[in-house]
């Protein structure tokens, strides 16, 4: 790559046009593996040379726009000035003015000057980010003046998403976000090659799961093979056909479709809805009443701001999809600018079953869930879905089959366990089977339990009093669940605890437990004179808060206990931050990789 | 009534003195509040002046009930967890997995170290965790943070 080339991708606003993409970048090569290899090879690597465009370019976009388009009205009047042998008054006309007064060239100089500034500036910026991937760790450097230096461990992956935003869709990049724990503790790598951010996000997946390197790619270097201009124009038209996704990664076939129908009722049917119409109705009254229309007006905004908020809503969870792979669950959605994100397994902190009033006469569910990065406002803005929704909208057959993909990690470690303990319990485990394909074997016994525990979840559902197995609230607790104690339950579930709540606002959390964080137990002045007890099961913080009341003292102190014990032997069992180890380490009598390696720092 | 408590229960309590950080806390506070109701008293009404009554001896009661319910405060080291009981009206126990520590703060504040006392808090990847085991006599807090910083370090776990 040479400094000129560059500059070409980062300061012409004419950039957005996909053929003006510079062509001397090291074109995709042929086979995606050797470029992915080049990338993952442990050396610094630049991103992709649109990315200035792509982060600050709009706003110079703009500017150029608002210059043509005073530039179009003094050339079109001049043109007709010659026609019609007179020029047009210039007040007003800023462009006009500059001319007239012969300082065109001063000002096309200055604007020359700013943007070459500006570039210049992006360009330096662009130069100064890198990015590394060693087999444990990815590594983040930017800035120009105020030096940033980001590592993160690749064990602790919380989610991998490549977010494409409509321009850089154009362009053919896509952003890499790989997610930690904490707040704002997200790796980005803005902005990659499209493809290269598919095949980078299925590498550095594959090395957070510890799988050994059987499959691996080959680290060799990348053919600096080049496409034609007319090779790339084309290669990006058909990636922009392909719905801004890699067709292998079509190859999951979503497990859920959400039409459009059931989508724009879900988000009509909601509270904020019963909210606009009661804010309608009381506005037409007091008109009826006051005779004033102009409180009309004041409804305005309303209007306008709830449509925006509507839109929003129902465009973000367009064209949804959600697809089971090796490395975890894979989420898509959005139709011009699409996020498709990977959780691998164990990073769901609790799900969240739950059934909003207005949607019942339908039989519509939404999934959350609760996970251990959270993104900042500005992640939430740029059409994320405050990444806690898992399944926007379903009736109970989608529920089941989005479960099944989040359940059978929980049930597979349930299996899991119960062979690396043989003494533990666990009905119907394959015994002694030669561990040929461990990773089957597993699934196998996976789906066994998967559908016992299926059941019970979707018992958990719409069940009330002991049926699917819960221990409910006593009557006396009628006081404080006046509809809901038949209800009020909950159980435990091989590698799980079920909570199931609210008989008009139906909920299921389902807590893994594995992530169960600390167990709490309850009991102010009230519950104590009914005897009864509340318990709480602490996870990473998020939209779900797994507690569940009014449960007989008894009852709720055996829970407490039970899943305090629980959550230990399934913490000392968990794998799930090397996901693959597991199953590769089972198989030959080797060690899986240290399971802790010291921080490099 | 029989009180809600855990089946093994063998409590280790915190050290005695630690009431009195406590009360020197309530107190400071009772006595902030009684000051901010004296401006009231100008208002020409006995009323007020039951408030600011009403206000000390609301401190008071609650400092009497001090030393039960530091007494209350307990905490047991079990094979895998770490388990804290704490309130009289307001009953809470926690079980904190020694794998799910991430750190382990002491802090002194001016009463506590006079008398030679430290809290312990434990954080956890949970908010809504939030262990402390208030009033450790010093040393004993030391060797409590190694303890358990030892045992978490041993069952680490992931998040």
């Amino acid at each position: 790559m040479t400094d000129g080339d560059e500059r070409d991708g980062g300061a012409p606003p004419g950039g957005v046009l996909p053929g003006d993409e510079p062509s001397a970048a090291a074109a995709p090569a042929a086979a995606p593996p050797p470029e992915v290899a080049a990338l993952t090879d442990g050396e610094w690597h630049r991103l992709h040379p649109a990315t200035p465009l792509l982060k600050g370019g709009t706003a110079l976009v703009v500017a150029l726009g608002v210059i043509v388009y005073n530039a179009r009205d003094w050339v079109v009047q001049l043109v007709a000035g010659m026609v019609s042998g007179r020029r047009g008054g210039d007040d007003g006309d800023p462009f006009g003015y500059v001319v007239d007064h012969g300082l065109l060239g001063w000002v096309l100089l200055g604007l020359v000057v700013v943007v070459g500034v500006l570039s210049a500036f992006f360009w330096l910026a662009w130069r100064m980010n890198t990015f590394r991937v060693t087999d444990d760790t990815v590594e983040v450097r930017s800035g120009i003046v105020f030096r940033t230096n980001r590592r993160a461990r690749l064990d602790r992956v919380q989610g991998i998403a490549v977010q494409r935003p409509v321009l850089a869709r154009l362009v053919g990049a896509a952003k890499l976000e790989v997610s930690q724990a904490g707040d704002d503790a997200n790796v980005s790598l803005a902005y990659l090659r499209s493809s290269s951010a598919d095949d980078l996000r299925r590498e550095i997946l594959r090395r957070a799961s510890g799988a050994q390197r059987s499959e691996g790619v080959s680290l060799a270097k990348p053919g600096e093979a080049r496409h034609g201009f007319v090779g790339l124009v084309e290669q990006r038209a058909a990636e922009f056909l392909a719905e801004g996704a890699d067709p292998e990664e079509a190859l999951p076939g979503s497990v859920v479709r959400v039409p459009l129908g059931r989508l724009v009722g879900s988000v009509l049917l909601s509270g904020s809805t019963v909210f606009i119409v009661a804010a309608v109705v009381a506005v037409v009254v007091s008109v009826r009443l006051t005779g004033e229309w102009f409180l009309l007006f004041a409804l305005l905004p309303a209007v306008i701001g709830s449509s925006g908020y509507y839109v929003g809503r129902i465009s973000k969870s367009l064209r949804y999809s959600i697809a089971g792979t090796r490395d975890g669950v894979r989420i898509g959605y959005g139709l011009f600018s699409t996020t498709n994100e990977t959780l691998p397994p164990g990073r769901i902190h609790s799900v969240s079953v739950s059934q909003p009033l207005l949607w019942r006469p339908k039989g519509w569910w939404q999934i959350s869930i609760n996970r251990a990065s959270r993104s900042s406002a500005s992640a939430s803005q740029s059409g994320q879905q405050g990444n806690s929704v898992l399944l926007p909208v379903g009736d109970e057959a989608d529920v089941r089959r989005v479960l099944a993909l989040v359940l059978p990690e929980l049930v597979g470690l349930a299996a899991a366990e119960a062979e690396e303990l043989p003494g533990a319990s666990g009905p119907g485990l394959p015994e002694g089977a030669a561990a040929v394909d461990v990773v089957d074997e597993l699934h196998d016994a996976a789906d066994g339990h998967a559908s016992h525990t299926l059941r019970l979840v979707e018992d958990g559902l719409t069940s009330r009093g002991s049926e699917g197995g819960f221990t409910t609230s006593p009557r006396r607790a009628a006081v404080l669940r006046w509809f809901s104690w038949r209800r009020n339950g909950f159980r435990s579930a091989p590698g799980a605890l079920l909570l199931r709540t609210g008989a008009i606002w139906r909920q299921l959390v389902i807590v893994p437990l594995p992530r169960v964080q600390s167990v709490g137990l309850h009991q102010g002045p009230l519950l104590r004179r009914l005897r009864l007890a509340s318990v709480h099961l602490h996870t990473v913080s998020g939209p779900i808060t797994a507690r569940i009341g009014a449960l007989d003292e008894r009852d709720a102190l055996e829970f407490f206990t039970r899943a305090s014990h629980d959550a230990v032997e399934a913490a000392r069992a968990d794998r799930t931050h090397r996901w693959l180890a597991t199953a590769a380490a089972s198989a030959p009598p080797a060690h899986p990789t240290p399971d802790r390696e010291d921080d490099p720092r | 009534m029989q009180r809600l408590d855990v089946a093994d229960a063998d409590w280790t309590r915190i050290s005695p003195r630690y009431v009195w950080p406590e009360v020197v806390g309530w107190f400071v506070t009772g006595l902030v509040v009684a000051a901010a109701t004296l401006p009231l008293w100008f208002l020409d009404s006995v009323w007020w002046r039951l408030l600011t009554a009403a206000v000390v001896v609301t401190t008071l009661v609650v400092c009497a009930f001090v030393p039960r319910r530091v007494r209350a405060i307990g905490y047991q080291l079990r094979d895998d967890d770490l388990l804290l009981r704490k309130g009289i009206l307001f009953l809470r126990v926690v079980a904190v997995p020694y794998g799910r520590m991430q750190l382990i703060d002491i802090n002194r504040g001016p009463v506590v170290r006079a008398l030679g006392l430290s809290d312990l808090k434990f954080v956890t990847a949970a908010a809504s965790s939030s262990v402390t085991i208030p009033g450790v006599p010093e040393a004993d807090a030391e060797a409590l943070r190694d303890r358990l910083v030892e045992l978490a370090e041993s069952r680490r776990a992931g998040l």
